[in-house]
């Protein structure tokens, strides 16, 4: 590591004059606010699994995974919202976590911006999708 | 006793020791226990930015209390005058002469060779700095992040006209002792060359700065607490730590930068239960003492 590399990353100038005007300088919450969610959330999920867990316990693994105890399990209002509070605090959790492994990685604007927005997009997916299936699942109708 | 007489000053000059008379030390033993080796880094990024790094080594003679520095500064003045090194205060109140000796960031000046119990002593310049050359590194990118948490008290009460009426910010030994751990930091660098995330991570600002600005947030004396924490409160700030606890381990006075990070995060997120207390300034001007004494008639 040299000097010179250390004045390329000019890392104490304002870098907003030298971007693009869409996307720049915008901040949805603070980092602190972020990372409350982030405690909340891998909080909230280890309470959650531990009941997800003891649910799966109340019967042999080899009945829980057969197909009509699942979709039984979808049709159970109060499961399905264990289900899906599952899926929304581990996702939030999960690629926030992923968002400050990247984020350390490498320090350019266009990467932490690329790294933002993929975040954001794949954890609204997931959460659509998983949210889809449980409801889906929901209404099944079994034979 | 007359130290002048001829008699006394041959029998002091007898007694001086072993290690000025340079002709009859042997350097060459290992096993000697007056004498140790020194692996120094060698670069010159200034001269030849492409230079290859590598080790020169010196054996140089040790007495009971000889210091890393002492070792250096040796090597430097008998066999390789061209040892870049930096020192100053040789006694841990600079900060000048840190550097890696044999693998952890230490004060060259505070660490006896004895200490390190081995024959090979190994001084490299501080990780994660910019070499300058051999053990002298570039400060330039610490004191940034220094200056950026705005280390200075800053105190709105105190922008006022008649700044002659005002005398003193009032401060209890209990405040002080909030922050007085802290402002021992003498900026060394030892912490931000211990710390994996600034190895990896350009942007952090290091334990160092974030210790400050917990230094000066915890300060009574000091009003602006929120444009302190907007710098701090970022996606690169204070929040990457991962409290790994090498900045305090390598920390030589004790300052504790991994306690003063974890305080402020707890003001961050809004769970500390301590108050942070405004300063008051003491109000000297004429009028007061007429009330003040107003007051206490009336109370007679």
């Amino acid at each position: 590591m040299t000097s010179d590399s250390i004045k390329n990353n000019n890392i104490n100038k304002n870098n907003s004059k030298n971007t693009t005007k869409w996307f720049s300088n915008i901040t949805l919450l603070r980092e602190s606010q972020i990372m409350k969610i982030h405690y909340i959330t891998g909080v909230g999920a280890l309470f959650v699994v531990a009941i997800h867990i003891m649910m799966r316990l109340i019967m042999p693994f080899n009945m829980s995974l057969e197909f009509e105890n699942v979709i039984l399990n979808y049709k159970n209002v109060f499961y399905a919202l264990l289900l899906e509070s599952i899926l929304i605090l581990i996702a939030i959790h999960g690629f926030n976590g992923l968002r400050v492994i990247l984020l350390e990685i490498r320090q350019t604007q266009i990467w932490e911006r690329a790294v933002n927005i993929l975040v954001i997009v794949a954890m609204i997916g997931i959460i659509a999708y998983g949210t889809r299936t449980i409801i889906i699942a929901n209404g099944f109708s079994l034979g | 006793m007359n130290i002048f007489r001829k008699d006394k000053r041959k029998k002091i000059k007898n007694e001086i020791p072993l290690e000025i008379k340079r002709s009859n030390i042997s350097t060459t033993s290992s096993s000697n226990k007056s004498s140790v080796k020194l692996r120094v880094f060698r670069i010159n990024a200034v001269k030849n930015p492409n230079d290859v790094p590598h080790f020169d080594e010196f054996h140089v003679p040790v007495k009971r209390w000889t210091t890393v520095l002492d070792a250096l500064l040796d090597a430097k003045s008998y066999q390789d005058s061209s040892i870049g090194i930096r020192y100053s205060c040789r006694m841990a109140s600079c900060g000048s002469c840190g550097m890696k000796i044999n693998g952890i960031p230490r004060l060259a000046c505070y660490t006896k060779i004895s200490d390190l119990d081995t024959n090979t002593i190994t001084c490299e310049p501080l990780p994660n700095f910019p070499y300058i050359r051999d053990l002298v590194t570039d400060f330039s990118q610490f004191f940034n992040h220094h200056r950026s948490v705005m280390p200075f008290i800053q105190n709105k009460k105190a922008d006022i006209p008649n700044v002659n009426e005002l005398t003193e910010y009032e401060q209890s030994p209990q405040d002080l002792d909030k922050f007085l751990q802290f402002s021992y930091c003498i900026k060394c660098g030892l912490c931000y060359s211990a710390c994996p995330t600034v190895a990896t991570d350009l942007k952090f600002p290091g334990p160092q700065a974030l210790s400050q600005a917990y230094r000066y947030f915890a300060d009574s004396r000091d009003s602006d607490k929120s444009n302190r924490l907007k710098v701090i409160d970022t996606s690169h700030g204070i929040w990457r730590c991962h409290f790994a606890g090498s900045c305090s381990n390598v920390c030589p006075k004790g300052v504790d930068p991994a306690l003063g990070i974890q305080l402020l995060r707890s003001h961050l997120l809004g769970i500390s239960n301590s108050e942070k207390k405004i300063a008051k300034l003491q109000d000297r001007s004429p009028n007061s003492y007429r009330e003040e004494e107003e007051e206490e008639e009336e109370a007679d």
